[in-house]
């Protein structure tokens, strides 16, 4: 039994290549919820606002976003671009733009949630004490939201990460796309291929995400005070 | 409610225009073989998870069938074997790859059918591929008339399924979705035989002892061929005069003893893949 798995992980660089497509998916998640987090606040916080053209552009750009499934968003963006308009975007900065116009919007819809929970009179007490609008948001409003933000975002993280094996739709070898090559080529004279191969990737999956749960878990306690 | 009705009918009009933009071919500017030339790479479009035909083995690198034919298509127009480079393909994005200009040539174990001929141009086939049978070895199933009124087992929507419901009613088709399941399914003996393209079913008898292909050709013949942008004549015509040249030289031959005899063996006839004449 062991054997079998032995020899899948040994022969060759297939353990390397394992790797090289976790590096892939790592890359793209990572890129994105960065991405997704740095333009999901502002967009977040125009949504909560009082300004009528933010709030029903952004809402219809949500909801887009929301009925649209990712490989729709992805085929769009990596073979109609190119058809279409003769725009022919490398297949990773396709993805990375996809899952950030993806995790925005998500993002948005969380930090509009955060914020709108919060009771009326942290704006009030600010603007008595004469703060800015900036400096409302920036010192007041965010601080606060950002903790009720939190399991959102650890969710959203950890979709994401989930989601990257569509990837290979648009011809990138991801950490899943590379385990099935392995396992369609050892699988005929091993056919023990694929519990092994996808057992090893169910505990990579699992070595990211759970770190992360942990860690906002952490973040959770340590804010409590 | 105003605002989600105006979004619907944004959402149409995208497509719309979408769909429009992709139904009215561009044409193709002309020395697309000069482009190539130029790029001094030839980007081709394989699999990488179906052996024997496109795969990726334990090194990393592309292997099969369909990668032979492409490393000597890059030595015959670049003059170096290795200047391809290979765009791994799904089934699902053979098409759009071309469409949108991803890879020069298609070479992915794609089968010539009239409704992609519509979307692609075929170049002459290097390959061809039929329906087989495989029984096991204690009860081999040699002619169709043996099947009447007993169980075969198919996968849903492949081209066994519709051969047989269209031209044998009298045999009872149990389906699967999956291959796993279907073969699963023959061992367990829950049906006589199992009907599957020829190609796949020789490499499968192969791993599996006591099992025969009695019946390794039926029904419709299609052939793989390769594939390039609609309108890309100056590279399908190359293609083409390939294609003979190779057929002529017996290229196909010696593909075939260095990618798929090692997996379908001595008891296949190589004239049942290879185009003969």
């Amino acid at each position: 039994m062991l054997d079998s798995a032995i020899e899948i992980f040994t022969a060759g660089r297939n353990t390397a290549r394992l790797f090289e497509g976790l590096a892939i998916t790592l890359k793209i998640s990572a890129a994105a919820v960065g991405l997704s987090i740095l333009l999901g606040i502002p967009a977040g916080l125009l949504m909560s606002s009082k300004k009528r053209f933010w709030r029903v552009s952004l809402k219809l750009y949500l909801e887009f976003i929301r009925i649209m499934p990712i490989l729709v968003l992805l085929f769009l963006f990596y073979y109609s671009l190119s058809s279409v308009f003769n725009i022919n975007l490398p297949a990773v900065t396709v993805s990375i733009l996809v899952f950030t116009l993806w995790g925005t919007a998500e993002m948005a819809d969380l930090v509009r949630g955060a914020v709108t929970s919060l009771p009326r009179h942290q704006w009030e007490s600010g603007r008595a004490l004469g703060l800015s609008e900036l400096q409302l948001n920036l010192f007041v409003i965010v601080p606060q939201a950002v903790r009720r933000l939190l399991p959102g975002v650890i969710n959203l993280t950890t979709r994401m990460i989930k989601t990257t094996p569509f990837v290979f739709f648009i011809n990138i070898p991801d950490l899943v796309k590379v385990a099935q090559q392995i396992v369609e080529v050892t699988g005929i004279r091993n056919p023990l291929a694929s519990v092994w191969v996808y057992g090893v990737i169910f505990f990579i999956y699992f070595a990211i995400c759970y770190p992360i749960s942990l860690f906002s878990r952490f973040l959770e306690k340590a804010w409590q005070n | 409610m105003k605002g989600t009705f105006r979004f619907i009918w944004l959402v149409l009009a995208l497509t719309l225009a979408i769909g429009w933009s992709v139904g009215t071919h561009r044409a193709l500017a002309a020395g697309e073989l000069a482009k190539i030339k130029a790029a001094d790479h030839i980007r081709i479009a394989v699999f990488s998870d179906k052996p024997p035909f496109g795969y990726v083995d334990e090194n990393g690198v592309n292997k099969g069938y369909d990668v032979y034919l492409a490393h000597r298509l890059a030595e015959d127009l670049l003059g170096d074997p290795n200047k391809v480079k290979f765009v791994l393909v799904e089934a699902a994005s053979r098409i759009s790859t071309l469409e949108a200009d991803k890879a020069d040539i298609v070479l992915a174990n794609f089968t010539y059918t009239t409704e992609r001929a519509q979307q692609v141009d075929f170049a002459k086939p290097y390959m061809k591929v039929a329906l087989g049978v495989a029984s096991p070895q204690s009860a081999p199933i040699t002619d169709v008339a043996q099947l009447a009124g007993k169980k075969l087992i198919v996968n849903k929507g492949t081209t066994a399924d519709s051969y047989f419901t269209k031209n044998h009613p009298e045999i009872e088709l149990i389906k699967y979705d999956q291959n796993t399941e279907a073969f699963n399914a023959l061992r367990d003996g829950r049906g006589v035989a199992l009907a599957h393209d020829n190609t796949l079913l020789f490499a499968w008898v192969r791993e599996n002892t006591g099992f025969v292909t009695g019946i390794d050709f039926l029904g419709d013949q299609d052939t793989i061929n390769p594939a390039v942008k609609k309108g890309n004549t100056e590279l399908l015509e190359w293609l083409n005069q390939e294609v003979d040249k190779l057929t002529a030289e017996k290229f196909f031959y010696s593909n075939y003893e260095e990618t798929l005899r090692p997996i379908y063996g001595e008891a296949v006839d190589e004239n049942s893949v290879l185009i003969t004449e």
